[in-house]
């Protein structure tokens, strides 16, 4: 899939249908998602409040999804050199950055209700946390060169710094202390898994993010493919 | 001679001759564990809490501090570009600059650590743990801050820049060196902490010269 999206002329011909495929796609996911996290029923301990879990999780996967989408493009762009690949690893970058602070907000919102305060450090959350600082690290390293050629590459060495460096934060931070409750959805154990009214929106809404986020994501390369054809015009037309 | 241990005491040499050494490093240090009564109050049972963790990460913060000026000389002048083409190879060049950083500056502030604990109040048997805690630390902190120091090259706003980079790759030593500090004090004790530290520096001393030297040959370029 990559050999075939390498070419750009090919690339931009799939994405032009492609993107708004995928945006469809999210629309109907999430809004069915949405249907079914409002007809779930009522959590014994937590309430109403548990909804907020539906678009809670999803971010927050997203937000390591998102992570490990920069990874593979800045590994593309830094072993093969390829132009598209650096586009998709800057295109990437605002976007993981969104969704990791929606993760943060949104756990933020379901922690006043349930754990009676916005903010624990707890693992989880804080390493949430230095995943967002590092998209912020990202984007300022990114910004702060300006030969761009020179900027992606650097950011690109960031990235998979970041990549080998983001488990062991995982894991240290997991080690220093532990509040946040445990994984459900892929629990070991029968009764710690999730029921089906509630894995039903769950898998909806993950997937209309993931949709959603795919077609963002091929907007904003496109936008950058374009910008680029116009800076090189730009500059044609400056020596001509 | 030995070409790395040449530049060795270049580097060594450079970092003393001028701008002090480690000094201005030291200066910030004792500055920065003055503010922290002045801000949380002088009360020494709610000092004494604080104390190790403060001294802590007072001394990752120092350890930012000439971090910039590490590759940035040798990049302007040209010496870098000298050095890429050397026999031993950029990334035992970059390991050598991190590690004469470590030498000029961290050395020094392993053996502030202890002394600013304890005047904050620490109890006298954790000063070895802070001293040994700051040693392999700031081994830690040289490697990993040479790394940001290398990918800022070229860029407009190298100091913060570097900080904003590195900060959130310091999490991880943090929180061993805080674990061990807190071992060391508690009655259960232990030694995971300071274990944990000691292999994520080694680790950063292994890996960081690969980023470092790609850092650097991409700037060169």
């Amino acid at each position: 899939m990559f050999a075939f999206l390498a070419n750009p002329d090919r690339f931009m011909a799939f994405s032009r249908r492609a993107a708004p495929a995928f945006g469809a796609l999210a629309v109907l996911l999430i809004a069915a998602g949405l249907w079914y996290s409002f007809i779930a029923p009522e959590d014994y301990q937590q309430g109403d409040t548990v909804r907020i879990m539906f678009i809670h999780v999803p971010a927050a996967y997203l937000a390591m999804f998102s992570y490990i989408c920069l990874g593979v493009a800045s590994f593309l762009s830094l072993v093969y050199r390829h132009a598209l690949a650096d586009a998709a690893a800057r295109a990437c970058a605002p976007l993981g950055a969104v969704f990791t602070a929606l993760a943060l907000i949104t756990g933020a919102l379901w922690g006043k209700p349930m754990w009676g305060t916005w903010w624990v450090w707890d693992a989880r959350l804080t390493s949430v946390l230095v995943l967002f600082l590092f998209w912020l690290g990202y984007m300022a390293l990114r910004a702060a060169i300006d030969d761009e050629t020179k900027a992606g590459r650097a950011a690109a060495i960031l990235a998979l710094v970041g990549l080998v460096n983001l488990p062991v934060i995982h894991f240290s931070v997991e080690w220093w202390n532990s509040l946040h409750q445990g994984a459900t959805v892929f629990a070991a154990k029968a009764e710690n898994r999730l029921p089906p009214s509630y894995l039903i929106p769950m898998a909806l809404m993950a997937l209309g993010y993931t949709s959603a986020f795919g077609s963002l994501w091929l907007v904003r390369i496109r936008a950058e493919v374009w910008r680029r054809r116009a800076a090189v015009l730009a500059l044609q037309a400056a020596e001509g | 001679m030995n070409p790395l241990l040449v530049l060795l005491r270049r580097e060594l040499a450079l970092a003393w001759g001028r701008g002090g050494g480690p000094l201005p490093a030291l200066a910030f240090y004792a500055g920065v564990t003055t503010l922290v009564p002045l801000a949380v109050g002088p009360e020494p049972d709610r000092l004494a809490v604080i104390a190790p963790g403060i001294a802590w990460l007072a001394l990752a913060l120092a350890s930012l501090l000439s971090l910039e000026r590490l590759f940035e000389r040798d990049f302007e002048d040209g010496a870098l570009d000298l050095l890429a083409l050397g026999e031993p190879g950029l990334e035992a060049v970059c390991a050598v600059k991190a590690l004469a950083q470590w030498l000029a500056t961290g050395l020094p502030l392993a053996f502030a650590a202890p002394i600013a604990a304890l005047m904050l109040g620490a109890p006298v048997a954790i000063a070895p743990i802070v001293l040994l805690c700051a040693l392999v630390g700031g081994l830690a902190f040289a490697f990993v801050g040479g790394m940001g120091a290398a990918l800022t090259l070229g860029s407009r706003r190298g100091g913060v820049l570097i900080a904003v980079i590195v900060l959130p790759l310091f999490a991880p030593p943090v929180i061993f060196g805080g674990g061990a500090l807190a071992q060391a004090a508690s009655v259960t004790g232990g030694t995971s902490g300071l274990l944990l530290l000691c292999g994520w520096a080694a680790a950063a001393v292994a890996l960081s010269p690969l980023a470092m030297a790609a850092a650097c040959r991409n700037a060169l370029d």
